[in-house]
């Protein structure tokens, strides 16, 4: 795609934007700060942080309605709690809707699960004995979120693979006809309301028992809302978690400086963590359009897309010094790779956790690791980007107390 | 120096109590909180402007010349 296309007609389900979109939304920045295309039936890309954090912050105007960008938008009677409470939901529905989910999801009930998840960390890492390269993102980061959100949400811990085809059909499929992504899609949903059922004959402490026993205004939820909310715990809980900890491994494999001062300076870890988060946010957002209206030079319509990239507010450097660097102690940093506003994501305290233990343990275990093959390296299209095949050359320490 | 947090603004990133527990927590929605009346500490007005400056919804007001 040239240049000038990625002004008027961009698709963020180009390989070109899979493997780098950097260079495309710095460029858009500086030329078209709101790049625009007819495809998905119209679709705004702003790129200046400053119009990303406004958009954000303005529900007057933009709707979450539906939040991934498709040919398909959802009827207008599902506002305003939308498919997928709350991150579908608007105000006021949408405070009620996210108070019930944010105790499941402070930083304390995700300390809670940080020994387990280091477990399965090293466990994971057991499994590689013997071997000189391993897919850090297939066979190490991709496990982490999805048997966390597994636990959380109280299912069987030897399904998670199956939320893999459940998440690469909602974010990764876009592009397939619509009819065969409601069949899949309710692949998802029955498998939901059988662990809806399974949990109503036999509660149990998770999120799941929490969630059918719930009330908003004295009611307990409607079913649709129940699953709704399951699914974007799953969903959102998986991709981009795993997205987060492969870029974070891509990264020191290609830096060995910074490798190697995190091994050297663990306590280094949670800084440098942010600085990952910035520079490799794994999600893009989206908003519809509420209204035709003229916002900032554009003439948006009536259920226009707007594809909130958080990675590119994050590279703007009009927010950040030395934006396009990765400064692994950068002290100041106001990213936004949580978005802004009321919809921050709710799993952010975990993420940070699944972070820290996923390269705690990583770096600990195999303080020396390379790209096995550059060219093998696969990113994820669409709305969560991060690598999907990450072949590591490891050396692993001696021996393992 | 005092620290405060408009709470309008605050979305629970957890940036303050991550960087300055000493200065703030959190309640039991994840929301941050200003630790007793935001009085920081003598030698601690450093961390208090890293917060400030962390904070993704610019949510932490810092009152300078207050003891």
């Amino acid at each position: 795609m040239t240049s000038d296309r990625w002004a008027t007609d961009f698709s963020h389900l180009d390989p070109e934007w899979a493997s780098d979109p950097y260079p495309i939304q710095d460029d858009l920045r500086e030329r078209c700060p709101i790049a625009h295309t007819q495809r998905f039936g119209g679709a705004w890309l702003p790129t200046l942080y400053e119009d990303i954090a406004e958009i954000a912050y303005d529900t007057e105007h933009f709707s979450s309605r539906a939040i991934i960008v498709s040919d398909f938008r959802p009827p207008r009677d599902l506002a305003p709690a939308g498919g997928s409470p709350p991150i579908t939901s608007d105000p006021p529905f949408h405070r009620d809707a996210r108070k019930l989910l944010l105790p499941a999801f402070t930083k304390a009930a995700a300390s809670k699960q940080e020994p387990a998840t280091m477990e399965l960390c090293h466990s994971l890492i057991d499994a590689f004995e013997g071997q000189d390269i391993v897919d850090a993102a297939r066979d190490y980061a991709q496990h982490i979120p999805m048997r966390v959100i597994a636990g959380i949400l109280g299912f069987p811990p030897e399904d998670a693979p199956r939320f893999r085809e459940f998440v690469k059909n909602t974010l990764e499929g876009v592009s397939r006809p619509r009819e065969e992504r409601l069949t899949r899609m309710s692949a998802l949903f029955h498998y939901l309301r059988a662990q809806v059922q399974d949990h109503l004959s036999t509660p149990r402490e998770d999120l799941t028992t929490y969630l059918v026993n719930a009330e908003l205004d004295g009611r307990k939820l409607d079913p649709p809302h129940v699953v709704g909310t399951m699914a974007l715990l799953l969903i959102a809980g998986i991709d981009t978690t795993w997205s987060a900890i492969g870029a974070s491994l891509w990264h020191l494999a290609k830096n060995p400086e910074d490798r190697r001062r995190l091994v050297g300076d663990p306590g280094l870890l949670p800084t440098a963590i942010e600085e990952f988060l910035r520079a490799y946010a794994p999600v893009t957002m989206a908003r519809l359009v509420k209204q035709d209206m003229h916002w900032h030079g554009a003439a948006m319509k009536a259920d226009d897309w707007i594809l909130l990239s958080y990675p590119a507010a994050n590279r703007d450097p009009a927010q950040f010094d030395r934006a396009d660097e990765v400064i692994i102690d950068r002290a100041v940093n106001r990213h936004a790779a949580f978005g802004l506003g009321i919809h921050r994501c709710l799993g952010s305290h975990l993420a940070r956790m699944e972070l820290q233990a996923a390269l705690g343990a990583w770096l600990a275990r195999y303080p020396e690791f390379t790209l096995a093959d550059p060219a093998a390296v696969t990113w994820a299209a669409g709305q969560v980007r991060g690598p999907r095949s990450l072949p590591l050359r490891v050396t692993p320490t001696m021996t393992v107390p | 120096m005092k620290v405060k947090i408009d709470s309008k603004s605050c979305q629970g990133h957890g940036r303050c109590y991550d960087l300055a527990p000493g200065l703030f927590g959190d309640d039991e929605e994840g929301y941050g909180r200003v630790l007793g009346d935001g009085t920081v500490p003598p030698g601690q007005e450093q961390n208090a402007r890293l917060t400030a400056a962390n904070c993704p919804e610019q949510a932490i007001e810092l009152v300078e010349g207050l003891r």
